[in-house]
């Protein structure tokens, strides 16, 4: 691996972890949005995002095969990948956005490996990116991106499944930065009527093993399946549940108002 | 030049895919798992996945690219007539790839209940070499008749090459021999069309479906289609065994356009009465225009012939109508 010349840029915040802590410590429940880049008004939308009361926003980047993905991020990104969105012109209008919560890119690893891992995570920085989460990066092959990642101030979330060892989620606590992603049913990304009782399980057996803020995505759809969520973790991802306002054309009103909704039922 | 068959076209089903099914089928009973999910680009996976499912009791879903579910009709009726179910698949290109997919987000939920009895020696490990392994009777059986028949090892081994499973268990029964492994790739209308499957001569390493291994893909990293003729080649990725052997130079990797591999099917037909299937006649094809370039005259060859062809009878008489006309009644 090359060694970085480039310094990063400083990051936007006090960083991922270090911002999702204080504010957990405080007493707040977190609550991080995604939004696919790339899609007509992203930026509008995380900017809405964070009006709204967001601790961070993930944002991601679209890839051609989406294996961990329901049918609603699937759509979003076929869509963002047809009207021509790039990695490089979603880092690029990111450093346009207005936002000051941390930002976490969430992509597939081939997108992060074409680059080369060290590349790729400068790109990251230099956009301002806080974090990353590689969801088809399994641990036991991550030393490369973890290595480039760190040495750019790059925060790797990684996920831990209901399914998971006691060891394995040790593990992964172990080596996640920013936050524990944990994974709350055994499925790809959407929205669910119910959320999963796995979603308590697995955040329990999280919240036992790591002092890392922990956070429940995958299923948690609405404002009360986020507060159920919340009582089990430090707070909660949604993803499908707002991407399908934004593909719906709801546009920067509709994500306020929903993450508003989310943010009240996590305050209520 | 002798040239020598391996005729895994005469296994019940019609291709070498049994092999492997048997084999994954037995591992879901040992496991206690009662359902089974399978991609298929021809369908000859899939037929061979339904047809291990019905010996065995199991529930069998076939996912198929809906693009490939129209060119493969003969084949979706037989895994329905044994009891699966063929769920097609519509997202990106509608292929091999997109089943492959489809059938890794069933397995993320269903896992506890599900085995995903993958098709060729491609996914996540412990796949490619599971998979190498059950295939690997191909070339043990042909290096042992050859041995029988012969009394030396084949000085050229060649097999056709999309994820790579015939090829893969053709070559582990020879790796370490003297013999030249030849793996033939969709060259599809030609590499410089961009339409082809050739993704050891014209991919890049990248990760998809949990390998690392040689993809097509454009400047950002996104996979690219690929295009085939034979939808059994129609992917944009080789097993990754395949690309270590490529990096090694232990194998060599070739490419033969469509109308190569349409070459290989007639002459095949017509010189020797084995109809192949377009992915075989890849091989043959190959062998036939190209080989004796780089093959010296003399030279002994194995070829695998990993299918029939009768499920491409209905799309080769259409696309060879004019050479072969149906005769007109009184």
């Amino acid at each position: 691996m090359s060694l970085n010349t480039t310094p990063p840029a400083s990051p936007r915040s006090a960083g991922l972890e270090a911002t999702l802590r204080d504010r957990r410590d405080a007493g707040t429940k977190l609550l991080v949005p995604y939004v696919t880049g790339g899609l007509d008004g992203w930026v509008q939308c995380a900017q809405a995002c964070e009006a709204a009361g967001a601790d961070a926003i993930e944002i991601g980047i679209p890839f051609s095969d989406p294996v961990m993905d329901g049918p609603v991020i699937q759509e979003a990104s076929v869509r963002a990948l047809n009207l021509g969105a790039t990695p490089d012109s979603i880092l690029s209008e990111l450093t346009t956005a207005d936002l000051s919560i941390p930002v976490v890119v969430m992509t597939y690893a081939n997108i992060a490996m074409h680059s080369g891992a060290n590349r790729f995570a400068e790109k990251l920085a230099t956009a301002g990116v806080s974090g990353a989460i590689l969801p088809d990066l399994p641990l036991d092959e991550g030393e490369p991106w973890f290595r480039a990642a760190d040495a750019n101030g790059v925060e790797t979330v990684l996920l831990g499944a209901p399914n998971s060892t006691d060891e394995r989620l040790a593990q992964i606590c172990e080596r996640s930065r920013g936050f524990v992603y944990g994974v709350s049913l055994l499925g790809v990304t959407g929205e669910r009527d119910e959320l999963a009782a796995s979603a308590h399980e697995i955040g329990g057996r999280l919240m036992a093993l790591t002092d890392v803020p922990v956070l429940l995505g995958v299923g948690v759809s609405t404002p009360d399946q986020a507060r159920l969520a919340a009582r089990s973790a430090n707070g909660v991802i949604v993803g499908s549940a707002l991407v399908r306002r934004i593909l719906d054309g709801g546009g920067p009103e509709a994500v306020e108002s929903f993450v508003g909704d989310l943010r009240h039922a996590l305050d209520g | 030049m002798t040239v020598y068959l391996k005729r895994e076209d005469l296994n019940h089903t019609g291709s070498h895919k049994i092999n492997n099914v048997l084999g994954q089928a037995l591992l879901t009973k040992r496991m206690g798992k009662r359902r089974v999910i399978a991609e298929t680009g021809a369908g000859q996976h899939g037929v061979a996945t339904a047809t291990a499912c019905a010996l065995f009791g199991l529930d069998c879903v076939v996912f198929m690219g809906a693009v490939d579910v129209k060119r493969q009709e003969l084949n979706v009726f037989r895994m329905r007539l044994m009891g699966a179910e063929v769920i097609p698949v519509t997202s990106g290109s509608a292929t091999l790839k997109d089943a492959v997919n489809e059938a890794l987000r069933d397995w993320v939920a269903s896992v506890e209940s599900t085995h995903y009895c993958i098709g060729s020696v491609v996914g996540p490990h412990p796949f490619p070499y599971l998979v190498r392994e059950f295939q690997r009777v191909i070339g043990d059986e042909a290096r042992e008749q050859m041995r029988a028949e012969v009394g030396i090892d084949p000085d050229a081994v060649i097999a056709c090459v999309g994820g790579g499973s015939n090829a893969m268990g053709t070559f582990a029964g020879f790796v370490d021999t003297e013999a030249r492994l030849i793996g033939v790739e969709a060259g599809g209308l030609g590499l410089a069309s961009g339409q082809h499957g050739a993704s050891i001569a014209r991919g890049v390493p990248g990760v998809l479906h949990g390998a690392r291994s040689m993809y097509l893909q454009d400047e950002h990293g996104q996979i690219l289609e690929a295009h085939s003729i034979s939808a059994g080649l129609d992917y944009p990725g080789v097993g990754p065994e395949h690309a270590a052997l490529a990096e090694s130079g232990r194998a060599e990797y070739v490419y033969a356009e469509d109308g190569t591999a349409l070459y290989g099917l007639e002459l095949l037909s017509q010189t020797e009465g084995i109809i192949p299937a377009l992915e075989s006649a890849h091989a043959i094809g190959w062998l036939a225009r190209d080989g004796g370039r780089t093959i010296p005259h003399g030279s002994t060859v194995l070829v695998t012939l990993s299918g029939r062809g009768d499920k491409d009878a209905p799309q080769v008489a259409e696309l060879l109508k004019d050479r072969y006309p149906m005769p007109q009644l009184p």
